[in-house]
């Protein structure tokens, strides 16, 4: 055997310190989860800053920010301020729930497929994609509008029920390559049972991948969301940052010049989804060797 | 008889739709008793692996029986307490991500899990002392930071732990060191005085010779020749043993040139009428010994 | 003297420090002599035959020189040695079947290759170069999948030395191979030197026996420096380093029974080369080692061209 081959075990050593060690040193990624966790805990916290109910009319209507509203009123008085912070939640809510959603389904599928194969995989294939060439935007659509979606618990719900088939197809692929190692069958004859194999020899394996799935699959819920809201078909109740926009769209926001309105919402989800994507690239280069820039 | 195939094949499904099958293994008898290492010996695409696998529940059997203790073989908790394998990468025999020793606390929570932690641990320390690891430099450690030979013997010891009665040693010596290997050979013909069997699976026929006390020949998925090794290896009746003797390259010889089988039709004759024993314990798939 | 390697130094950039794969290796190889690179994982002879014609990200040049020719190798220089890959140094790879591109025919594959470096595809000496090394014509118009393992293997010397480099590498050229195709490769190895497609061969393998029988000179290497250098019969027959005599002791020959002579292996496991201790490198896994081996023993030349690096030989 070779040098290389000498050397590149040694590299791997203490494989979960050594990506710790990236992950705080790679800006990407501590930029885009500094972001996220930041708007996370505005979300948190900002609601017990503010008395004012977020849709709670108000004297002082269409007035830019000041000390006493922050980020201005809506045409109706409302406080944008406590609007955005309550959105912020219900959006990352979305996220939670939609991104959760189908990570489990995705995982559950693309385990089972890839583990067992044969026909199992096959069906389950098929499944997969059905969903994945139904535009599910378009499904989301109709859903929305033929049941009509009272909270964002539901909206969540729907996303995610539709967003997993490319995690469920990337999962069996990696499912697939592994179960062929030999710890798999050495497993089996320690007298593990599938499940338990599936837990706790594959899915190990690839924590990081499915830690980006899931990023991923939030920042897709929350896109998702705001585009529904936005145009009109989010949660009848509450409030998000999709339909802050859509309101203030609604009333002519752009038109009057109340900025204060539109920007906050839709920087918040720029910044929600970009410090993902980014933070996404960077975990990338942490568990992936080859990128990492030395 | 412990280990026993009869008449075993194997096909595989291939094509997008399954419709085309490839024999891998095809119409192997052979058997292994308590207290004998049994070298298994093809090249590429012999399907020796396949019958390792095949042996160890891993892969189904197309036709033909396996009988352990006269019963047929399935992939089940019981029988693993039994008989168990090794195979080729030790690398990836482990998983990278848990430290090494997990393999034996598998063992423990599936088989063991009434015995006490303090007699457990003392069962590891005594079976890691029994393939002459230092207990103290392997455990606690994760797999790469150990060496391939370790990992092998780690494996050996894990067998040890339970009721074993017959390893399947699937080419496990190809990827260490020379300087290395020798040692794990040792250790699997120190086994056999335990009474165990062991199934060795190699291409080195070196190997399968300074082992084994019988060997099995195996060329496209069929027996070609078995018997004593010494029966075997100092007189192949085969020309597919010829040739595979005459390509292995020793120390102290010039590189001999056997007959090239291309153009012997035994293997289609063989399989279909079964060995010849051509005399007692040495058994040769060709029609015509004489003409070959 | 076709090749000559001096002190050369050729370490591994790692998270934890520099792993010292080569480290001050020494030797000449002659025109028309077929060198056998010998040693366990981890020596340094897969580095030694990279270094020579391209060096991977991680591996830099530290120290020494190589000369081909009377020409110095700049070898540390990735874009100056293009003129020298594939026209003066030529590799063949471990893994073959890799090194083709799957998409392409070989005959187109080969073609392209060649105008990549300048020169016409000469067809009629590719023909007979494949009829040398026993692949029919037919094999140029498929594609790398529909080889097999030996034909890859064999395609792959053939291109390599389309351009009669003066030095091929072979690194580890048969090691995947069944032991039947081992010999053709290797015997069609040796064809191309007594052709004089290639002026000399460094043959890299962990196969001390096989090498014996195409080498002329053997080479063992022991964590990243020279054991000892002899030509093949002395090697085998008459080492004197106590690592090349453990190592020859621990292979099993076909004849050899385990019920009738017991071999052993060498105890212990090769030093890290990130932090190599002083001294001779072998001393802790070495019967002889006594106080004198806690200075690094020199490669000395104790017989004509038998080098031999033990203060015990």
């Amino acid at each position: 055997m070779t040098t290389l081959q000498e050397v590149a075990p040694r590299e791997r050593a203490g494989v979960r310190r050594e990506a710790l060690y990236f992950a705080v040193r790679n800006g990407k990624l501590m930029t885009g989860l500094g972001i996220v966790l930041a708007l996370l805990l505005l979300g948190m916290i900002g609601p017990l800053l503010v008395d004012a109910a977020p849709n709670q009319y108000g004297p002082q209507p269409m007035s830019p920010p000041s000390g006493e509203y922050w980020l201005g009123t809506t045409t109706f008085g409302q406080d944008i301020f406590a609007q955005f912070v309550h959105g912020l939640r219900s959006t990352f809510a979305v996220g939670v729930i939609g991104g959760g959603i189908a990570a489990v389904i995705g995982m559950v599928v693309g385990f089972v497929a890839g583990y067992l194969g044969g026909i199992v995989d096959e069906v389950l294939n098929m499944l997969t994609n059905i969903i994945l060439v139904i535009p599910t935007l378009a499904v989301l659509l109709i859903i929305n509008a033929y049941l009509g979606i009272r909270s964002v618990a539901v909206q969540g719900l729907f996303i995610g029920l539709t967003q997993w088939p490319w995690a469920a197809r990337a999962i069996r692929a990696q499912t697939f390559s592994l179960r062929t190692r030999e710890f798999v069958d050495l497993a089996r004859m320690s007298g593990s049972g599938t499940g338990r194999i599936i837990a706790r020899e594959v899915a190990p394996n690839m924590s990081s991948y499915l830690f980006m799935t899931f990023i991923l699959l939030f920042g897709g819920s929350v896109l998702i969301a705001s585009s529904l809201d936005f145009i009109g078909l989010g949660p009848t109740e509450g409030v998000s940052l999709g339909l802050m926009l859509q309101n203030s769209t609604q009333w002519s926001a752009l038109q009057l010049g109340m900025w204060w309105w539109f920007v906050p919402p839709g920087a918040a989800i720029t910044a929600i989804v970009g410090a993902l994507y980014v933070a996404n690239v960077g975990l990338d280069e942490v568990f992936n060797p080859k990128l990492r820039e030395t | 008889m412990m280990l026993r195939l009869d008449d075993v094949t194997k096909e595989f499904r291939i094509g997008a739709f399954g419709g085309k099958t490839v024999a891998a293994v095809r119409s192997v008898s052979f058997d292994v008793v308590p207290g004998e290492v049994v070298s298994l010996i093809g090249e590429s695409g012999s399907g020796k692996s396949t019958i390792g696998r095949m042996i160890l529940g891993l892969n189904s059997v197309t036709s033909g029986a396996i009988t352990f203790d006269g019963r047929p073989v399935r992939g089940a908790k019981e029988y693993y307490r039994h008989v168990q394998g090794i195979f080729q990468d030790p690398f990836s025999s482990f998983n990278p991500v848990f430290k090494a020793d997990r393999v034996f606390a598998m063992i423990k929570q599936s088989y063991y899990p009434a015995v006490p932690e303090q007699e457990w641990a003392e069962r590891v320390r005594s079976a890691l002392r029994d393939v002459r690891l230092n207990p103290d430099q392997v455990l606690g450690k994760y797999p790469h930071q150990l060496s391939g030979g370790q990992l092998q013997r780690l494996l050996i010891a894990r067998a040890l732990l339970l009721d074993i009665k017959l390893l399947v040693a699937d080419e496990i010596t190809s990827m260490l060191d020379a300087s290395t290997r020798i040692d794990v050979l040792n250790l699997l013909a120190e086994l056999k005085t335990r009474g165990l069997g062991v199934l060795y699976i190699t291409h080195d026929l070196s190997l399968g010779n300074y082992l084994a006390e019988r060997t099995v020949v195996l060329r496209k998925g069929g027996v070609v020749e078995m018997g004593l090794t010494d029966k075997v290896f100092g007189d192949p009746l085969h020309p597919y043993t010829r040739e595979l003797l005459s390509a292995v390259p020793r120390l102290h010889e010039e590189w001999g040139d056997a007959a090239a089988v291309d153009t012997c039709l035994y293997h289609e004759r063989g399989a279909a009428e079964g060995l010849l024993e051509a005399e007692p314990g040495h058994f040769v798939a060709c029609a015509q010994l004489e003409s070959c | 003297m076709s090749l000559r390697v001096s002190e050369l130094r050729v370490y591994y950039r790692t998270l934890k420090g520099e792993v010292r794969a080569l480290d001050g290796m020494s030797f000449d190889l002659a025109d028309g002599e077929i060198i056998g690179l010998v040693g366990e994982s981890g020596c340094g002879k897969s580095t030694l035959g990279k270094s020579l014609i391209r060096m991977d990200g991680r591996m830099h040049h530290v120290g020494g020189s190589v000369e081909l020719d009377g020409k110095e190798l700049p070898i540390a220089d990735d874009r100056r040695m293009n003129d020298f890959r594939f026209k003066e140094v030529s590799l063949i790879p471990q893994y073959a079947m890799s090194a083709l591109n799957p998409t392409r025919k070989i005959r187109k594959m080969v073609g392209e290759l060649l105008k990549s470096r300048g020169a016409a595809l000469d067809a009629a000496e590719l023909e007979r170069r494949m009829d040398q090394v026993g692949l029919p014509r037919e094999v140029l118009d498929r594609y790398p999948i529909e080889l097999s393992g030996g034909m890859k293997q064999r395609m792959v010397m053939v291109i390599s030395t389309l351009l009669d480099p003066s030095l091929l590498i072979a690194d580890e050229v048969t090691s995947a191979l069944d032991v039947s195709t081992q010999k053709a490769v290797a015997r069609a190895l040796l064809g191309f030197r007594d052709s004089g497609y290639v002026k000399s061969m460094i043959f890299v393998t962990h196969d001390l026996a096989l090498t014996h029988h195409i080498a002329d000179t053997i080479m063992v290497m022991y964590a990243g420096k020279l054991a000892e250098k002899a030509p093949a019969h002395v090697i085998v027959k008459a080492p004197r380093h106590p690592y090349t005599k453990l190592l020859l002791d621990s292979l099993p020959e076909v004849g050899v029974r385990y019920s009738e002579r017991r071999l052993e292996g060498i105890a212990g496991s090769p030093p890290s080369l990130l932090h190599p201790p002083a001294g001779c490198r072998f001393r802790d896994r070495c019967p002889l080692a006594g106080d004198e081996c806690a200075e690094e023993p020199p490669a000395v030349e104790i017989a004509p061209a038998h080098h031999v690096a033990c203060w015990k030989a």
